[in-house]
């Protein structure tokens, strides 16, 4: 009797295998910043809540958001709303059935992910030279 | 029994098949980005110019109607976008479905729940306390 033949089945390839593409990790980066933006919501709240109850509810807010922490956390949720933004901007062509050149998508791809930076840096530039200008 | 209907008795009594509501998610997924872009421009602006402001001119500002208007506008629209990313992520990875009835149930009260609280937020500013 012949021993059971061990057959070599080929597995449908998992994401270990595929070549870095920027479409690719632009895709999984918006929905990543989406659930970051989508935490952020409760911030905004808070936010709106504390100028809404007083002076003191306020304090306590601004008090958190100037801390180091605050600041990294508002700093995240900049580049996130601001990659989220450029990056989502591309769906629309998409839908369009324009850009789907593989070099074209790759262009406006690697330009959502480098404006969002840009975008960041000059958003916190503004903040800090106009800080109290209103 | 129909000709026109392709689906069997058994899919038929497990409401398997159609919904005929298959593309609703995404377009208006894509209805809310399009009102947000514009809107989460205004909001930028908005918290760039209030950074380091005190509570009055904060306060003086939120309160303004037309801040107000497009504050509760871009809140709406974040609401909708926000849930609907969430759950058709929900939808990718929670297989059981069990759980994931519950998980959606979640993600709707939290999204809604921050909806109401921001929209009330703003109204109370803007019309005086």
């Amino acid at each position: 009797m012949a021993a059971p033949r061990q057959v070599e089945r080929p597995l449908s390839p998992h994401l270990q295998i595929y070549r870095f593409t920027i479409t690719m990790a632009m895709s999984i980066i918006h929905r990543i910043t989406g659930i970051g933006l989508y935490m952020g919501m409760a911030l905004l709240a808070w936010w709106l809540i504390a100028a809404a109850t007083g002076p003191e509810a306020y304090a306590v807010f601004l008090g958190v958001a100037d801390s180091i922490i605050g600041k990294i956390i508002l700093f995240g949720f900049t580049w996130a709303l601001c990659n989220h933004l450029l990056s989502g901007i591309r769906y629309f062509f998409w839908d369009a059935a324009l850009a789907f050149e593989l070099k074209t998508a790759d262009v406006i791809s690697w330009g959502a992910a480098i404006g969002g930076i840009v975008l960041t840096v000059i958003v916190w530039f503004a903040a800090i030279v106009l800080r109290g200008v209103l | 029994m129909s000709n026109q209907d392709m689906r069997t008795p058994k899919a038929k009594i497990l409401h398997l098949g159609s919904a005929r509501s298959g593309t609703s998610d995404h377009v208006v997924q894509r209805a809310t980005a399009l009102a947000i872009a514009p809107l989460s421009v205004f909001f930028i602006v908005s918290v760039v110019a209030l950074a380091g402001a005190e509570y009055d001119t904060a306060r003086a500002y939120l309160g303004h109607p037309l801040v107000s208007i497009l504050l509760i506008a871009l809140i709406g629209a974040v609401v909708v976008h926000m849930r609907i990313g969430v759950k058709i992520t929900i939808e990718d990875y929670v297989h059981s479905e069990g759980l994931k009835h519950y998980v959606l149930l979640a993600n709707s009260f939290f999204s809604y729940g921050i909806g109401l609280a921001c929209i009330y937020a703003v109204l109370k500013i803007s019309f005086g306390s």
